[in-house]
């Protein structure tokens, strides 16, 4: 062990050393094939082998499992804590799905078509279910992740101008004050000028000052619906109307979409791409922040710039790999998508049917405002108050920090909502509990709540030095930042 | 099957609380005319049918038989230990650690996966990960353009098709100026960069197998000023020299290679590790070190100004997500394998490529092997790869993935092996091309073949 370690004032036992830091010269966990014997430097060239070797652990295969399974106590998940960060859609993950992944991931994907005619069965099925699901003509399963789904779909939309002679004229993009970080970046990856349009007093967006915005220089208008507080853009149909009169196209952020699954679709609100994050409403798990999935569906007008490959099939009713679309906007990534990811969307989908689709949006939106009631009771503000979809937005009581809270709620072992977005509202929680929680799961949630809020009354100091109980508490962000160690140091060993 | 633990009295209950008549009462905001619009998809299904269908599918797949398939996804030993310990439900089912106190798990691990691709590279500073090789790589070049302020790329014709396509999609908002520099034909010729140059982008191995002279095409880039981008396998790093050896800038490939399942393409996760002087401009999560109040040791993302939630539009990159459950799973099989481990699957995929081309040689073929090459090379054939690789899967064998015919081989395929490669696989594969025709002084063999068709 370290000096650094003998010296810590902190008990053995509350600290985990790195995986380095288990490093024996020596032990292995695992036993490859053992390599014929040959002269590495003769047959690959000295000049091209490396000259120090990597410093990679050394462990026992029980060490390696101690370790991660140490490291996986340590850890917050959905399958451990109830997780209502807004936005997130942290739902229960059906263990299902892990299984019918499993009976893909052995294909290769150069493997002839013939013998991978299943695969690609199951990708045409989701092309066709996401398809109907969003009310769109064509759909690309490409993208890894939203935020990939969003650059794709951008692409298209700028491919669509530039076909049209509308390239140049077309330079900017309109994007809602409270709409996700990844659509204004997205919107400036793929060469736009962003433009804000506020949000008005009912917490959707500002009709007049959108149309202000409006003019032949616009390319896309990019929208959440419902949008980042939860509310439902009920003027969607003007908006529409508005941005076609002026030809510009209209992008849907699908990061939202389980609120409304099954009951009103993007593509007939007149949406003309939309993306997707599987990870959200069709319950692939989010793995510590990825993989994701973002597959990308557009309108007829938009199909022929679709990222190629996409699966399409024969007459003969084989199943292919159709690369040939010429004015496609390109590969987005290599292969065919996150395929593993796709499979267990599909998996989900065929289980749930469209009646089982329809009740997801019905439960996660009675779940959240059954919560925003009871949220209400406790003393929180909801700064738009009115029935909400999936989610809402709420400030806490006077004099209190939103930041305390959610570090108090992790001594409960429960996850707080999204913090501090969207940035339009001071202090913001942002609370989705989804359809997957019991009422009295919400009820322990709120409760626990009420038992900070009262702590935080008796005893003043109690907040700012939550949490107590967790496996490390606050952190030194500020010191991360400005002298930042981002991988381990061997020479303090 | 639903996911929906709420009984009737509970909706009964959830709904006198808010005030609602009805669960679709809530929906009032929705455009009526545009409600419960006709959507074809099928009745849901109980759990022992789902399985079945998807069983169903499965086995209109054949994954089974030897496989000599590369091209950037290849099928390596994983020890058993390795997806038992990242598919643990608390690694599969979090979120981003957005609350570093709770999520000390991911935090941790992903910190020595940095660790890992930092070692590996040669490199001082890696990323949490990115999405794929190709999507990697392409957000290298990126990186190089706002760095250097010029807008001129030059890409080996030796990196990987796909990847050269997605760095030309990437391209295209920037108006930047892609142009490939050719193969001699087996390693990419020396370049010549001038001033305008952002990066110079190359693959060792190479998409072919052959090895480049990267320490060469480094040079050349410095020369004019422009930054090197090696796109590398990074197993194969456990023998070749690290691109930090070699003084490139910027290290990106793909990680399946480390132990992901090949997933028929995905997910599997990109990589980036870079120089000091590139982290401002370095995009995607990264951990870092520090301490909680009580002096303890712990991690935590940092210097996240770069990134499209604090920044966004003028964010690095509109990454959000990244593969985080993938770069542990392949961090957990490298501290599995260790660096021997590591080696000798590196060492055995060498050993095994070269005893699949000798046995070619003897059975009188005539690959490619004139060029030092690692666990690839070339094999020029007589039919088009495409139906000859439909013509091996029918006897049984994976193999024949396309060297096009901009690499001006004719009709050729890459071979690959790995540790894995047995006798018995390459003696299936021979008897496979000589039962379709490839066989020297097969005469009638290629028009049996198209027939087999």
């Amino acid at each position: 062990m370290s000096d650094a370690r003998k010296a810590s004032p902190v008990p053995l036992h509350q600290q985990l050393p790195l995986v380095f830091e288990r490093s024996r010269p020596g032990r292995r966990a695992s036993q490859p094939p053992t390599p014929a014997e040959f002269d590495a430097a003769a047959v690959l060239g000295a000049e091209n082998l490396r000259k120090e070797a990597p410093r990679l652990p050394e462990v026992s295969e029980l060490d390696l499992v101690r370790h991660y399974t140490q490291l996986a106590h340590r850890q917050m998940s959905i399958d451990a804590n109830i997780y209502p960060l807004g936005s997130c859609t942290m739902k229960y993950n059906p263990k299902v799905n892990e299984e019918a992944a499993k009976l893909f991931q052995d294909l290769h994907p150069y493997q002839a078509p013939e013998t991978v005619q299943g695969a690609l069965e199951l990708l045409y099925n989701l092309q066709h279910d996401l398809g109907a699901i969003t009310g769109m003509d064509a759909v690309s399963l490409q993208p890894a992740a939203g935020a990939h789904g969003e650059l794709a779909g951008i692409l298209m939309i700028r491919a669509y101008h530039r076909s049209r002679g509308e390239g140049e004229q077309r330079r900017v993009v309109l994007v809602p004050d409270g709409a996700h970080g990844t659509n204004p970046a997205t919107a400036a990856m793929a060469g736009y000028d962003v433009v804000e349009v506020p949000t008005g007093p009912d917490g959707e967006v500002d009709l007049e000052a959108f149309k202000a915005r409006l003019n032949d220089r616009v390319a896309a208008v990019m929208l959440t619906n419902p949008n980042t507080l939860g509310l439902f853009e009920r003027r969607i149909l003007e908006i529409k109307e508005a941005a076609h009169a002026v030809g510009a196209q209209l992008y849907y952020d699908g990061a939202n979409l389980n609120a409304i699954v099954g009951r009103v679709r993007p593509g007939d609100m007149g949406f003309d791409v939309v993306h997707l994050n599987l990870h959200k409403t069709f319950t692939t798990p989010h793995g510590g922040g990825g993989p994701g999935t973002g597959p990308v569906g557009v309108k007829a007008h938009l199909a022929k710039f679709l990222p190629a490959p996409i699966v399409e099939r024969r007459q003969d009713g084989q199943f292919f790999l159709q690369s040939d679309i010429p004015q496609s906007i390109g590969r987005m990534r290599s292969f065919y998508g996150n395929f593993g990811n796709l499979v267990r969307a599909y998996t989900y989908i065929r289980a749930l049917g469209l009646e089982g689709l329809r009740e997801v949006s019905g439960y996660a939106v009675l779940n959240a405002n059954y919560l925003r009631a009871r949220f209400k009771e406790l003393g929180f503000t909801v700064p738009f108050d009115r029935v909400n979809m999936h989610e809402f937005v709420a400030q806490p009581p006077t004099g209190l920090r939103t930041l305390d809270i959610a570090k108090a709620q992790l001594d409960y072992g429960m996850h707080p909502a999204t913090v501090y977005f969207p940035l339009i509202v001071k202090e913001a929680l942002m609370v989705e509990p989804t359809e997957t929680e019991s009422l009295e799961a919400l009820d322990n949630y709120v409760d626990t709540l009420a038992e900070i809020l009262e702590r935080s009354v008796s005893d003043p100091d109690y907040l700012a030095g939550a949490p107590y109980n967790t496996p490390v508490r606050r952190l030194d962000e500020v010191r991360a930042a400005r002298q930042p160690v981002l991988k381990y140091d061997f020479a303090g060993n | 099957m639903r996911y929906i633990p709420h009984t009737p009295a509970d909706v009964e209950r959830a709904l006198a609380k808010i005030g609602a008549p009805s669960i679709d009462a809530l929906f009032a905001d929705l455009p009526e005319a545009l409600r419960d619009p006709g959507i074809d998809l099928p009745q849901g299904m109980d759990e022992a049918s789902l399985l079945e269908h998807l069983q169903e599918l499965a086995a209109k797949n054949v994954a089974s038989g030897p496989n000599f398939l590369g091209g950037g996804a290849r099928r390596h030993f994983t020890p058993s230990v390795t997806a038992h310990l990242a598919m643990q439900s608390e690694f599969v089912t979090a979120y981003t650690p957005y609350q570093p106190e709770v999520a000390q798990g991911l935090l941790q691990a992903t910190f020595e996966y940095q660790t890992i691709m930092a070692e590996l590279t040669g490199l001082p500073v890696s990323n949490a990960s990115m999405y794929d090789g190709a999507s990697a790589v392409a957000e290298a070049v990126l990186l190089t353009i706002r760095q250097t302020g010029r807008d001129r790329v030059l890409v080996s014709r030796g990196v990987h098709p796909e990847t050269r396509a997605v760095i030309a999609t990437y391209l295209t908002a920037l108006d930047a100026e892609l142009e490939i520099v050719d193969l001699d034909p087996h390693t990419t010729r020396t370049p010549d960069v001038g001033d305008d140059v952002a990066c110079f982008v190359a693959q060792q191995p190479n998409y072919l197998g052959y090895l480049e002279d990267m320490a060469g095409l480094t040079s050349a880039a410095h020369a004019g000023g422009a930054l090197m981008v090696a796109a590398v396998d990074p197993l194969s790093l456990a023998v070749l020299a690290a691109p930090g050896e070699y003084g490139a800038d910027i290290a990106a490939g793909d990680g399946q290679t480390l132990g992901n399942p090949v997933n028929f393409g995905g997910p599997a996760f990109g990589f980036m590790v870079v120089g000091e002087s590139l982290i401002r401009q370095f995009p995607g999560r990264l951990v870092g070190e520090t301490v909680d109040v009580d002096g303890k040791r712990a991690f935590v993302l940092t210097l996240q100004a770069r990134e499209q939630h604090i920044r966004r539009s003028k964010a690095k990159s509109n990454i959000c997500s990244n593969h985080q459950l993938t770069a542990v799973m392949a961090a957990i099989n490298v501290s599995a394998l260790g660096p021997q481990g590591l080696r000798d699957l590196a060492l055995g995929s060498v050993a095994n490529a070269h005893a699949l081309a000798a046995a070619l040689v003897a059975a009188g073929y005539a690959p490619e092997v004139g060029r030092r090459y690692f666990n690839e090379f070339v094999l020029p054939v007589k039919q088009d790869p495409a139906l000859l690789r439909s013509a091996l899967a029918a006897h049984g064998v994976h193999a024949g993935v396309a060297a096009p015919a901009e690499y001006g081989f004719g009709h050729a395929i890459v071979l690959s092996a790995t540790e894995s490669t047995r006798p018995a696989d390459i003696a299936k594969l021979i008897a496979a091309l000589n039962a379709c025709g490839e066989g020297p002084g097969s005469a009638q063999g290629q028009e049996e073949a198209v027939a087999h068709v």
